[in-house]
């Protein structure tokens, strides 16, 4: 029996003994879409090497493993969640906690702000306002190749809903702590789905921890749709455990004129993987992408962006860095693709790395589709050590070999943090990126667990 | 303003392809249609030893295990390998001793193409070996060149009279194994040229095949082997044509190099295949595999091609860094127009310590054509200090076509500098105006302007061909601007 | 101060200096000119210690140390500061950062405690006046995005900034309109003190009307094939270098 057909048939008992579980504690609205899906994730199964877009990640060892799977919120960990605060105190914010891809309150799971915005529970926000869920909900994750876009459709359960209505704005961010914790290895997943309104603007904070040693797979879809002349930014902050697998696939779909930026920095996971997929679905639109990982271990992480320039006269930008210590492994696969007619696209990518030691090794992968001929597109990829030059040039100004290297790996971290607009976030980053570099933050900020 | 430019466009684009002339001589056929009686068949026409008989034979049955590849960003039509005849020759005297022996209907055709067969009409200093159809039909300089030790023959010679130099190197760079065209000529090769420069010589003039396809219905399937010995130079060239047809015609090449210690190779390609007519009928599947192994230390093999022609082009000429210190090039141009598609690049495997390799790719997309750049560079755990950059510019003449990059960039060595930089633009304007500003017509501007984003890498190529393939570029993109 | 005998050293594998002595005294300020290629800034990063140079030969002595066994950043400390012909761009480090940084390690050298950051600022701001730099600029990644100019003029601030013992100015003036290159040559003489030193690379005299050098040198294939006084530049300036190549071919 081959690999594939083991892991498919393991999710299909699952989803068999699990479905009337699933269903009871959700809404008709999630359910209706299920069936369906779970149908596409049997005929496309987790996705293997083979696959030109995994190319680089080996998910298959996470996907084999048995995990107890949370199919209904275990209320003994909300308490935690309660605790928990978030350690950069300066952080103005509308607080969202997730336990286990879970809203963790049994009351009040929707918060109502001025201006008619609501923050809370997917899961009860599709009970209280189908009508607006109808509009978006599973019309951007789409995809025919990843499965487990689907698997995720097919069994989840909850997660944020964040709904900004036309011309408003929250005022602050909204900040989503992910937490997983359990005394057993867990299998989670969430669903985001965020609308921000005609002439809104909406920045989110998603910053995923863990608080236990267990071995944690998490299968998480955002969906975001940004509407007329809206702006948009999401900054997500991944510092889980090296025994933790973090699966992202974040759909931002982008109307007329509005903005959109992501910016991902990952500290710390065992197997990280991010789908950004960008959609420019009218004219004049700008999104930003960008990315910061620093790997050690034998940490992995994969960033896989998409930018689709479906539109005339939109503007792209990505810049994805990482830096890799000790054995770890890192891939980048970055995609511009400009439609037919798309013209007067401009699109830019890059992509830098940093190999600190001969056992990490890094692959890359950016590409063009271009289709339309006006156009202003270019990519550029390296892979190296830092800057000879300019390490000897603050050695002439006094500063020893060690503090310069630490200097320009900072640097080299910071071009991607300084695009981070909530300030109070950028200073912590920027200090978590420093230890972290001088090796202080060995293992997740804010964890007591010693995972190693 | 703009509909001028883009009448003048169409008429640069549209061009006419001139060598599509077919030559009616008697030709030997074998049926068409592919098993194992067929790969024998070949074999036994061309006389071969046992061994060789073996290597078609497993590279046949190992073919039949394989399925066409799929990964490129192009659209084949399914091909029929059963309708294809594999094995076509001019018919001509037996005897080859004298030129007046050769059937004067081949001459003409070389002489037509611009390749004539007598040594003292032909451009000096370049030694050709012309390939019609499945058979090389003369290799001129034979002599001059073993004076020093060269051989430079045609591929079933060379089994014939070196059969221990051909049996070393025959597949170790392309095993049969390789890819699913590769096996496929592996299987029912024909002919091809071979090329062997002993130690320490400079092969004094440029060494040159030309193929020509001519019978209706064939396949061609040439393969070509160049070993240069420790401390020797040489610098080949090869150009293809065939005629104008409706039908597709396969071509599935071979091009294996060996560079020992401090050899250096030189390897250009001027690629003028029918690329089918305005409408997208017809044309040439150039599916090639040309790969080359830089063995010995401080060993360089430079790849330069200029890509014109080709319904489809399917290629990725490749350098094996074993040697510490050598150095891989790739220099290419390539143009698709009307309806041609191309997914052309280059592999640079950096094994041995202090290896070094360019890629300079520029594609020049018009009408409805699609090209694309897709390339690999490797850097294994041993290599330390390899140093690769490469640069991808895509120019965009027209707003129906298309321009892809996928480089991959595989990286297991810390103290590798590896970059990759691309560029995808449309002609400029200003530079079109500039010109137009100055008198030059924008039929003109727009050759130059080609030409000038070309020059890098025709720069690289010897210096007859490149002002030949100068004017190919601006005939093959005659019709296109806007 | 400084002491160089002899010293020969190439880049590749290629001979760049073949034998140069050189005595600079505290207090002295030295022209080196010459024609490109001479060897003038393989000279600068030899005392600066650019690695990619190889030391065949000779040895250089500062303050009575052996300074071709010192580290960069040892020298540095030491006192010697090179201003870069092409000042490197780093990406991410801001101006500021940098120069705290170099500051405090030149102060620990010292045996002093690091600046707070309101003294910092401080200095900061006294040293920008100095070389009229633009403000906006200490907020900016080192060099990144500057001009010419501006790349020039922050050479001189970091210069300023450090209070080197021995500054060597490598065709600081090339690149500079007339009045960069007037702030620039006036940020070096207001910096000149008694008891300290420097050496001035230039290709042209102009510059050597505003810093008035005491001794005039002319490189020319990897020697120093004239020494005079400053009178020397303007002689230069007049007929060029092809009657000094001319004389020292001669020789040969």
């Amino acid at each position: 029996m081959n690999g594939k057909s083991e892991v498919s048939e393991f999710f299909s008992k699952l989803y068999s003994e699990n479905i009337v579980r699933i269903e009871e504690g959700s809404t008709p609205f999630l359910n209706s879409f299920r069936k369906e899906a779970f149908e596409k994730f049997n005929l496309l199964g987790v996705p293997t090497k083979k696959m030109e877009s995994y190319k680089y990640t080996n998910l298959e060892t996470w996907f084999r493993h048995d995990y107890q799977s949370y199919f209904i919120p275990d209320e003994s960990h909300f308490q935690k969640a309660e605790d928990f605060r978030c350690d950069v105190t300066d952080l103005d914010a509308h607080g969202i906690v997730l336990m286990n891809g879970f809203y963790p309150t049994l009351n009040g799971k929707l918060r109502e702000l001025p201006g008619g915005i609501i923050i809370g529970s997917l899961n009860e926000a599709a009970r209280k306002y189908p009508h607006i869920l109808e509009k978006h909900y599973g019309k951007y994750a789409k995809n025919d190749s990843d499965g487990l876009i689907h698997l995720n459709t097919a069994m989840v359960s909850d997660g944020v809903f964040i709904y900004v209505p036309g011309g408003a704005a929250p005022g602050k961010p909204v900040q989503v702590v992910n937490l997983v914790d359990s005394d057993q290895d867990t299998f989670n997943q969430h669903r985001n789905l965020i609308i921000v309104g005609e002439n809104a603007r909406c920045s989110v904070i998603i910053c995923d921890h863990t608080l236990s040693p267990r071995r944690f797979l998490t299968n998480a879809v955002s969906e975001i749709y940004a509407g007329e002349n809206s702006s948009f930014d999401l900054i997500r902050v991944q510092n889980e455990h090296n025994n933790a697998c973090k699966i992202t696939h974040t759909f931002i779909h982008q109307e007329r004129n509005s903005h959109a930026t992501s910016s991902i920095i990952t500290l710390h996971g065992g197997l990280v993987r991010n789908n950004t997929y960008h959609r420019m679905d009218g004219e004049g639109a700008e999104c930003n992408s960008y990315g910061l990982f620093l790997a050690d271990k034998w940490q992995h992480v994969d960033n896989f962006v998409n930018v689709d320039h479906a539109s005339p006269n939109c503007h792209s930008n990505q810049l994805f860095k990482g830096v890799l210590d000790d054995v770890s492994t890192g891939a980048f696969n970055g995609r511009i693709y400009v439609a037919p007619d798309a013209q007067g696209t401009i699109a830019y990518q890059k992509n830098n790395n940093i190999l600190l030691t001969d056992e990490a090794r890094m692959d890359t992968k950016p590409q063009l589709e271009i289709y339309a001929d006006d156009v202003k597109c270019s990519h550029g990829a390296t892979v190296g050590q830092l800057d000879n030059n300019a390490l000897f040039y603050m050695q002439s100004r006094g500063i020893d070999k060690r503090q310069a290297l630490l200097m320009l790996m900072f640097g080299f971290a910071h071009e991607v943090i300084q695009n981070i607009k909530v300030e109070a976030l950028q200073e912590r980053l920027d200090g978590l990126v420093m230890q972290r570099l001088k090796g202080e933050l060995s293992q997740c900020a804010s964890c007591l667990v010693k995972c190693g | 303003m703009e509909k001028d430019q883009d009448d003048i466009i169409n008429d640069i684009t549209s061009g006419e392809y001139k060598y599509g002339f077919f030559t009616d001589i008697e030709t030997d056929k074998i049926p068409k249609g592919l098993n194992e009686d067929i790969v024998r068949l070949i074999s036994e026409k061309k006389g071969e030893p046992e061994w060789l008989l073996e290597f078609r034979l497993k590279s046949y049955r190992h073919w039949l295990t394989k399925k066409m590849p799929d990964w490129a960003n192009l659209k084949i039509p399914p091909i029929d390998f059963q309708e294809i005849i594999y094995y076509a020759a001019p018919k001509q005297r037996p005897s080859l001793e004298s030129l007046d022996n050769i059937d004067p209907e081949l001459k003409r055709t070389f002489d037509k193409l611009g390749i004539p067969l007598e040594e003292q009409k032909h451009l000096s200093g370049v030694a050709v070996d012309a390939v019609m159809d499945s058979v090389s039909v003369k290799t001129t300089f034979r002599e001059t060149l073993a004076e020093m030790g060269i051989i430079f023959c045609s591929f079933s010679e060379a089994v014939r009279e070196y059969p221990d130099l051909v049996r070393r190197y025959l597949g170790t760079v392309v095993p049969y194994t390789d890819n699913y065209f590769a096996s496929l000529n592996s299987a029912v090769f024909s002919d091809g040229s071979f090329c062997y420069i002993p130690k320490g010589v400079r092969c004094p003039m440029e060494l040159s095949t030309y193929f020509r396809i001519n019978a209706a219905n064939t396949g061609q399937f040439e393969r070509t082997l160049l070993v240069a010995d420790e401390e020797s130079y040489v610098s080949y060239l090869e150009g293809c044509t065939a005629p104008m047809r409706d039908e597709n015609q396969l071509h599935a090449a071979i091009v294996e190099i060996i560079a020992e210690k401090n050899a250096e190779v030189k390897y250009s390609t001027v690629q003028n295949w029918y690329p089918g007519d305005k409408n997208g009928r017809g044309g040439i599947f150039n599916f090639v595999t040309k790969r080359g192994i830089c063995r010995g230390d401080n060993s360089k093999i430079s790849w330069t091609q200029v890509e014109t022609g080709s319904a489809i082009t399917w290629k990725y000429p490749s350098c094996i860094l074993r040697g510490d210190n050598s150095t891989g090039e790739f220099y290419s141009v390539a143009v698709t127009n009307n309806h041609q598609q191309a997914d052309t690049g280059t592999k640079m495997i950096h094994i041995g310590k202090n290896t070094k390799s360019t890629i300079v790719s520029k594609g020049i997309s018009a009408g409805q054509g699609q090209n694309s750049y897709r390339g690999l560079v490797k850097v294994l755990k041993n290599a330390s200090n390899a140093r690769n950059f490469s640069q991808c510019d895509s120019l965009l003449l027209g707003d129906k076509c298309g321009a892809h990059t996928f480089p991959y960039l595989e990286i297991d060595n810390q103290s590798a500098i590896v970059e990759h930089e691309a560029t995808t633009s449309k002609i400029g304007e200003d530079q079109i105006f500039y010109c137009n500003q100055r008198g030059i017509s924008t039929e003109d501007a727009i050759g130059l302007i080609v030409n000038g984003y070309a020059r890098e890498v025709i720069n690289k190529l010897p210096m007859e061909f490149a002002v030949e393939a100068q004017k190919l570029l601006q005939i093959s993109l005659e019709g296109s601007v806007g | 101060m400084l002491s160089i005998k002899k010293l020969e050293a190439g880049i590749n594998g290629k001979m760049i200096l073949k034998g140069i002595s050189l005595e600079v005294k505290a207090g002295e300020i030295h022209a080196i000119m010459g024609p490109n290629g001479s060897g003038k800034s393989t000279l600068a990063a030899v005392l600066a210690g650019r690695d990619v140079v190889e030391i065949r030969g000779g040895s250089v002595t500062y303050l009575g140390k052996d300074l071709l066994q010192m580290a960069p950043e040892d020298r540095s400390k030491e006192g010697i500061f090179l201003g870069f012909q092409y000042p490197i761009e780093i990406p991410g480090v801001s101006m500021v950062n940098f120069m705290k940084t170099a500051v405090n390690e030149h102060r620990k050298h010292k045996g002093l405690g690091p600046l707070s950051a309101s003294d910092f600022l401080k200095l900061m701001r006294e040293k920008k006046e100095l070389v009229e730099i633009d403000s906006k600029l200490a907020n900016r990644s080192v060099n990144e995005g500057f001009s010419g100019g501006e790349k020039k003029k922050n050479e001189i601030f970091q210069m300023a900034m450090l209070e080197p013992r021995l500054a060597i100015l490598d065709e600081t003036d090339s690149g500079l309109d007339i009045d960069a290159l007037r702030i620039v040559a006036n940020g070096v003489n207001r910096l000149k003190r008694p008891d300290n030193s420097a050496i001035v690379i230039t290709h042209y005299q102009r510059l050597l009307d505003y810093i008035v050098p005491d001794v005039v040198h002319v490189l020319y294939d990897g020697r120093i094939v004239k020494t005079a006084g400053k009178e020397l530049a303007l002689e230069l300036e007049e007929k060029g270098y092809d009657w000094i190549k001319k004389e020292v071919d001669n020789q040969n």
